[in-house]
């Protein structure tokens, strides 16, 4: 029986008091090695299905499993398993880089050592060695973006949840994080990704999902998708499926 | 072992980063220590040391208004200034209030005459007691007319009961020299010699004030001992005005979602916050006795004294340090901004100090709030720093005290759990 890096099965969630998030009987799954795209308008579910995937908000029904494990246990075992890039900078403001990941990092697992060496090696790829000892509130946007990604990949991962890991960073920026994510997934890290940048995310993604009002509504291979619904582009097939009105 | 560490060495970080945190924590109770201290030291001095402004307008020509002044001089307590002629009460205000004058006397124009016929009448009925023949002819004497004593309104009433009775304690000498030196002459035909009436009037019995200790020091309580621990105890507790912010900054920020995510429970974040500000409580115990000890005697103020027994002090210091902190991390776990729990922090300590004895003593107040007090964490750690401070008392003697702060933290600890488990966050 084949493992899933990701497998929902009749998922059912509603916030307390507020039904119009939720979703009912959802069933998605991401096979290991793959970068997968989710895809919606503002308020379609995105970011609280990245949090119920992670175990920050807990299904009501059903079941999420990452490789494997039952996410949302007591048991935090899955929680090694799999790392996650918020779209809120996630980390301590007042802190440096190296600060952030080092206690990050040990509250990742990580030993002393690893987390030195991690650090190293993840600052230089990102371009943050030079400013490794200030303090993250000084810093532009694209460097806080990239100090909150190498902060989710700081235990190397072997599946990794991004929620808009690109919103508001310049083209440089934009590019140095995709092709290190590329270079993850080259190593086999599944991505699990969010975006509103289309065209990125075009580039980037092997598999998408569509969801609309808590549903999928499209799912598959990003090339058959768009043939099944004679699109040629991401954006031509989301306009297709959810249409041109305001959704917030 | 090490996620606590690593957890440990970041709460420190931030909080050093803190540098509103820092001076709310330190230097706003640290002024505050001073400034109370000061205060009350000059109330203690102004009965002690510094004398009462007291304005006396005697309206009598008589000897024993004379004597009546000098007795009031003798008592020691005042500053005596006199005004004279027969000014109308709105003159005597005025002139109270020109020679910052807090009491004013006025002595009636027949004050020695009419102690002198009452002291007759005294003296004529004790000489028919006795059986020897004296001036037994039924007089109507009509009573000494009343000392009036004009006082500032900020006066306080405790301070304005001592005056009144120093003022009568010399208006009784006068009375009783007068009814003395009447009898005496009535039986010798012979005035009292000045050494025999000294020798009766003056020669009272002495009160020695002993303040009673543990330890059997015979040390003279001031403002410096009652109020340096009085005032550390709401110190420590005023680290929620860092640590309550801090517990929901993290909670409402991005970061503690990432938290959530990761293989650690947050118990862990909750256990490094709280021995790093026990840690931040100790320090600011350090500082505040510190400058007790060394800083107060060049503002004037007399040095604080440590306890003999420092165990028993490190232990208090420790056990209310640790209800502080949890009393924090408490009101951060139920705040839902930052906002919530700064005012909701301020405010409930102010009340807790209230009845826990800090700005009254709790041995003074009455029903409900003598109850309360017994629920104020800051009224256990009060009455143990007290036994130390000012009793000379040992860590036997507090047990009873520490017992309940520690029932306390207890109990705010498990409250905190609960808030933790209703709210997902352990």
């Amino acid at each position: 029986m084949e493992t899933f890096a990701v497998d929902i099965q009749n998922m059912g969630f509603r916030y307390p008091g507020n039904e119009d998030v939720s979703f009912s009987n959802l069933n998605l799954k991401v096979k290991k090695g793959e970068r997968f795209g989710l895809f919606g308008p503002n308020g379609a579910g995105k970011t609280t299905l990245m949090n119920l995937m992670t175990g920050v908000l807990r299904v009501n029904e059903g079941s999420i499993m990452i490789l494997g494990n039952k996410v949302g246990h007591q048991d935090k075992k899955v929680n090694k398993l799999f790392g996650f890039v918020p779209q809120d900078f996630s980390f301590y403001r007042e802190l440096s880089p190296a600060e952030n990941l080092e206690f990050f990092g040990a509250w990742a697992g990580l030993n002393q050592t690893q987390i030195k060496q991690r650090t190293d090696e993840l600052l230089y790829i990102l371009g943050l060695a030079d400013v490794r000892n200030k303090a993250v509130e000084k810093f532009s946007g694209g460097m806080k973006r990239r100090v909150n990604l190498a902060i989710g990949v700081i235990h190397n991962p072997q599946v990794l949840f991004l929620d808009e890991p690109t919103v508001g960073v310049d083209v440089q920026t934009r590019h140095a994080i995709m092709n290190y994510l590329r270079t993850l997934n080259e190593r086999g890290t599944t991505l699990i990704y969010t975006s509103h940048q289309l065209n990125e995310a075009e580039d980037l993604c092997q598999h998408i999902a569509m969801i609309d009002n808590g549903q999928i509504i499209t799912q598959g291979d990003i090339d058959d998708v768009l043939a099944a619904h004679s699109q040629e582009s991401l954006e031509q097939l989301f306009i297709n499926l959810t249409g041109k009105a305001y959704r917030d | 072992m090490f996620k606590l560490w690593a957890t440990i060495r970041k709460d420190v970080r931030v909080l050093l980063r803190d540098r509103v945190g820092i001076a709310l924590m330190f230097v706003m109770p640290i002024i505050l220590v001073v400034v109370v201290t000061s205060i009350q030291n000059s109330t203690f001095q102004l009965v002690n040391k510094n004398r009462l402004p007291i304005l006396i307008c005697n309206q009598d020509t008589g000897q024993s208004s004379k004597q009546l002044v000098t007795a009031i001089d003798k008592i020691g307590m005042f500053r005596v200034a006199q005004l004279s002629g027969k000014p109308d009460e709105k003159q005597i205000a005025d002139a109270m209030h020109n020679q910052d004058a807090m009491l004013g006397i006025v002595i009636p124009a027949n004050f020695s005459a009419r102690v002198k016929a009452k002291s007759k009448n005294v003296a004529g009925k004790a000489m028919t007691t006795f059986g020897l023949q004296g001036d037994s002819t039924p007089k109507k004497v009509s009573d000494v007319d009343p000392l009036t004593l004009y006082y500032n309104p900020i006066l306080q009433e405790s301070l304005r009961l001592s005056v009144k009775g120093a003022l009568q304690s010399a208006l009784q000498m006068v009375e009783s020299r007068e009814t003395l030196r009447t009898l005496y002459f009535a039986i010798n035909d012979t005035p009292l010699p000045e050494k025999l009436e000294n020798e009766m009037l003056n020669n009272r019995t002495v009160i020695n004030e002993v303040p009673v200790s543990k330890d059997g020091t015979r040390q003279t309580p001031n403002a410096t001992q009652h109020n340096v621990p009085a005032w550390t105890i709401f110190a420590m507790f005023f680290v929620i005005m860092s640590l309550g912010g801090s517990v929901v900054r993290e909670k409402v920020s991005g970061s503690f979602i990432r938290l959530k995510t990761l293989p650690t429970n947050y118990a862990v974040g909750l256990l490094s916050k709280q021995i790093t500000y026990l840690g931040v409580t100790m320090l600011q115990a350090l500082v505040i006795f510190s400058m007790g000890i060394w800083l107060f005697p060049f503002f004037g103020l007399p040095a604080l004294n440590l306890p003999s027994d420092i165990l028993a002090l490190v232990i208090t210091t420790i056990v209310c340090g640790w209800c502080a902190v949890s009393y924090a991390i408490c009101v951060g776990v139920f705040s839902q901004t930052q906002e919530q729990s700064n005012g909701f922090g301020a405010v409930s300590i102010v009340i807790l100090a209230a009845i826990g004895g800090l700005m009254v003593p709790s041995f003074a107040m009455q029903g409900a709030f003598k109850s309360a007090a017994d629920i104020s964490p800051m009224h256990w750690c009060l009455e143990a720093y007290y036994t130390l401070f000012l009793q000379g008392g040992k860590l036997a003697d507090i047990i009873n005290n520490l017992i309940p702060l520690f029932a306390i933290t207890l109990v705010i600890q498990f409250i905190t759990y609960l808030g933790l488990k209703r709210k997902n966050l352990i």
